[in-house]
């Protein structure tokens, strides 16, 4: 029993080193993508093996309802902080944001041209339609 | 001071150091998409906290703090992400 709640403390530990990496990343990385790259990844792992580790070391006490919230918690994060990093690195390049001098492949640049101009015809059709409607 | 005191105290000490870094990003910018990327990192990280909270205190509502924390922040998330494809909300 003493061995596995002190591996619980080791997942822990080391969930809290990826933490630190990614946020370190988010600091040091040169453009918004890289920064979503490494934090969204490491940030992830790190707080999933923290939860993991919660999960042991409640299991292991006794005190299971906090357990299978933490699993709960685990399988939630890993599910939506990707999605979440993805809508948002979308939402950058739709909005403009440059890539980094010293990247080497763009391969979302033919599918957003597409995007803007179904979303300019789509704002066109509005306006055309409220001065329809006030006319 | 026991072991476990020892650990959580280091495990917080780790997490500021890691918030403060989403601070600055959150601060310094330069763009809207960086400050909402540090944003969701820093709801992240404050789940961890509030899994340290538990391990510390031994109490499992801070479990559900974390769960309801995790939640609003991707809903917040998202909601930013669209403000900046430059959508409306109903669209």
């Amino acid at each position: 029993m003493h061995e596995v709640v002190t591996g619980a403390y080791v997942l822990m530990a080391i969930g809290l080193g990826f933490d630190l990496f990614g946020c370190i990343g988010l600091v040091r990385l040169p453009d918004v993508y890289n920064r979503a790259q490494a934090a969204t990844k490491c940030v992830t792992l790190g707080t999933c093996m923290i939860l993991v580790g919660v999960t042991v070391a409640a299991f292991a006490g006794g005190i299971w309802p906090m357990g299978v919230k933490a699993i709960l918690c685990a399988a939630f994060i890993l599910l939506t902080s990707p999605v979440a990093a993805h809508a948002v690195c979308r939402g950058a390049y739709l909005s403009g944001v440059r890539l980094w001098d010293g990247s080497v492949e763009d391969a979302f640049a033919d599918r957003a041209g597409t995007i803007r101009d179904e979303q300019a015809q789509a704002s066109q059709r509005r306006t055309e339609r409220e001065e329809a409607e006030t006319a | 001071m026991s072991g476990l005191e020892l650990f959580v105290f280091v495990a917080f000490g780790v997490l500021t150091l890691s918030s403060l870094l989403c601070l600055y990003r959150i601060g310094r910018g330069p763009s809207a998409p960086d400050r909402t990327v540090a944003i969701d990192i820093l709801g992240t990280l404050i789940v961890g906290f509030c899994c340290m909270m538990a391990v510390w205190t031994g109490r499992e509502y801070y479990m559900n703090i974390a769960i309801a924390w995790a939640l609003i922040s991707f809903v917040g998330t998202l909601a930013l992400a669209k403000y900046l494809e430059g959508r409306t909300y109903d669209a």
